[in-house]
């Protein structure tokens, strides 16, 4: 409705009331970034630096947290050091000051692909088929439509574990266990419950006076669809995409579950860096910094949008 | 408009078209529109919930277990139930979800509602400050686990470094004892969602007239009077709608708690979610699983309900 005329419905805040409500939210919103601040600079620091007591929160940044996150390395000595000749690239001559030489690649870019795929794959067929399935709701009569619609919210409620149990053992008959496939096909299944919701909502919003003045002039009632709604439903779709790809990207039970090597996603690899060459928190920060951003991206970019989002659009400003 | 109003002027529109228009839409008609889109939706959904729910079920009267497929599947009856029901150990998993579950509800309502009424004061930049508040939620779960791990370590942590610049408590073993460790994931739960609340309470100021408040001056109603009879009543809908999404996803928690704490120390911080995987993934007990899995179904499905009833209550 008319949020910007009732946003200040609160009386007449005076200037003073207004200075203190000022000063406790962006209070409450800087130590609520601690955390996020302090991974990111944990990021760039260097191994003992970042276990230092008291903790620093000034150091001199160095690469070695990224390079960690995206080599796998072994430990030499000085002579076989000495025996390679000088290092090629600034990654290797870092490396080499700690006595190590980087053997390959690790795990993580590929992981890192993995949830790019995924997440994108089980996007597209959600919103593909949520968008089919909203406009079928919103616009037609369905038998028992109520009833439908709250069975599709309801698969929402089962526990992810719950769920995995009977995914793993049908999986394992199929031959989707690891595959990209299965991740993408569970995913999209866990998201077309909300894209549905979300989509539904999109398309009440459009009125049905369109269409019919589309159908009048001699479209049929698919092309009044593809032609008149779909393009209406723009932003809606954009908006329901992005939540449906951070869900993927931030899935942590299936992916744990269902993969071990060839599909699993970020989110059970990053944990896993810690065990690799004892506590490398730079690495592990620097792994969920680089997860991290796209997301808090999004979120800065979707922020009108999320509190539909985030209510499977049972609220919508 | 509402719905109603828009069918008769679909009618009307029909009743109005002419024939050669009607034959166009005939060509494929509104009833296989809608099964032709709506179908497929239906499908993947039987297909990768309904038949594994039942699946489910059917298992919970098994003694199946998942690592040794060629074994004998014997029905057990209620058997696993039984044993479920019975255990004290369950009782426990239930009651750590259940001092999760409340106090992370708890303090994300007062907290959230609070920073809701503040930034609905309206100061400058309220925007921008309300988008940083909101970040957290949006991050995956188990990462948010894993990074606090280093947040809470207790030597050399910035949790433990920070509350000690405020009270000498000395070094705060946050995930290792047994005292603070139930603590340590309400906390972390509670910074990551608060903005969840605090986002719904704001749509709920928003949606009061200002008239209210105007009427209310005019009675000479004090601020106290104002929220108790204007503010609150209005935006409990919104209040207890944060709380019913929010209370489901606590109750099936599982990621962020599995990387920070993995149930510890001992099985302090074992949730029902947590056991349940152990159960399936370590033990591969299987068909008990299966019921413990259906217990919690049942147990949400049933509170989700009861609540919803209190809900539409308050809305009428």
């Amino acid at each position: 409705m008319s949020a910007r005329s009732t946003a200040y419905s609160v009386g007449e805040s005076s200037t003073w009331t207004k200075w203190i409500a000022a000063v406790l939210v962006i209070g409450y919103a800087l130590v609520a970034m601690i955390p996020l601040v302090w991974i990111g600079m944990t990021g760039f620091k260097s191994p003992p630096d970042s276990i230092a007591y008291p903790p620093k929160v000034f150091f001199e940044p160095t690469l070695e947290g990224y390079v960690n996150l995206f080599t796998t390395r072994s430990r030499q000595t000085d002579e076989y050091i000495e025996s390679l000749g000088p290092p090629e690239t600034w990654y290797d001559e870092l490396v080499r000051e700690r006595n190590m030489v980087i053997t390959g690649p690790s795990r993580f870019a590929d992981r890192y692909k993995n949830s790019i795929v995924i997440g994108f794959g089980s996007t597209f067929l959600a919103v593909f088929l949520g968008t089919l399935a909203a406009y079928g709701f919103s616009r037609f009569k369905v038998p028992l439509k109520d009833d439908l619609l709250f069975f599709i919210l309801s698969t929402r409620m089962m526990p992810p574990i719950a769920v995995a149990i009977p995914i793993f053992l049908m999986y394992r008959e199929l031959g989707l266990s690891d595959t990209a496939l299965g991740m993408i096909l569970l995913y999209t299944a866990v998201n077309l419950s909300l894209a549905v919701w979300l989509l539904k909502g999109f398309v009440d919003e459009i009125p049905r006076e369109y269409e019919e003045a589309a159908v009048v002039d001699g479209y049929t009632r698919f092309q009044a669809f593809y032609k008149v709604v779909l393009p209406q439903m723009r932003s809606g779709i954009a908006a329901t995409a992005i939540f449906c790809l951070i869900f993927a990207w931030n899935e942590y039970a299936f992916a744990l579950l269902l993969t071990s090597g060839e599909a699993q996603t970020a989110p059970p690899f990053i944990p896993i860096i810690i065990g690799e060459g004892g506590l490398d928190w730079p690495a592990v920060a620097a792994g969920t910094t680089v997860f991290l951003l796209p997301v808090v991206i999004f979120t800065v970019l979707l922020r009108n949008q999320l509190l539909r989002g985030i209510t499977f659009g049972a609220i919508r400003k | 408009m509402s719905g109603g109003a828009m069918e008769s002027v679909a009618d009307a529109a029909a009743r109005a078209t002419p024939k050669r228009v009607a034959g166009r839409l005939r060509g494929l008609s509104d009833r296989a529109i809608a099964w032709l889109f709506i179908s497929p939706t239906i499908v993947l959904l039987l297909a990768i919930n309904i038949f594994p729910l039942l699946w489910t079920v059917y298992l919970s009267f098994t003694n199946y277990r998942a690592n040794q497929p060629g074994r004998e599947v014997k029905w057990i009856g209620t058997r696993n139930y039984e044993r479920l029901l019975g255990s004290e150990d369950v009782w426990g998993y239930m009651q750590a979800t259940a001092h999760f579950l409340v106090w992370t509800m708890v303090l994300q309502v007062i907290i959230g509602l609070g920073l809701a009424l503040l930034i609905n004061r309206g100061f400058r930049t309220s925007g921008f400050w309300t988008t940083v508040i909101l970040i957290p939620m949006m991050l995956s779960p188990a990462v948010v686990g894993t990074f606090w791990t280093y947040l809470y370590q207790p030597q050399t942590g910035i949790f433990s470094y920070i509350i000690n610049t405020f009270v000498e408590v000395g070094a705060l073993n946050m995930i290792g004892s047994v005292s603070l460790a139930p603590w340590a994931i309400v906390i972390v739960d509670t910074w990551m969602w608060t903005p969840y609340i605090m986002l719904l309470c704001l749509a709920g100021l928003r949606s009061i007239p200002p008239y209210l408040y105007e009427a209310a001056e005019i009675d000479r109603a004090n601020a106290l009077q104002k929220f108790w009879y204007i503010t609150l009543p209005r935006i409990l809908p919104f209040l207890m709608l944060a709380v019913l999404f929010r209370g489901i996803e606590n109750f099936k928690m599982f990621d962020m708690v599995v990387e920070l704490t993995s149930g510890g120390p001992g099985s302090t911080t074992e949730l029902a979610s947590i056991n349940l995987k152990r159960e399936a993934f370590e033990k591969w007990r299987t068909g008990y699983a299966s019921a413990f899995a259906v217990i919690l179904f049942v147990t949400v499905f049933g509170l989700a309900s009861i609540y919803v009833k209190a809900l539409n209550r308050v809305r009428s």
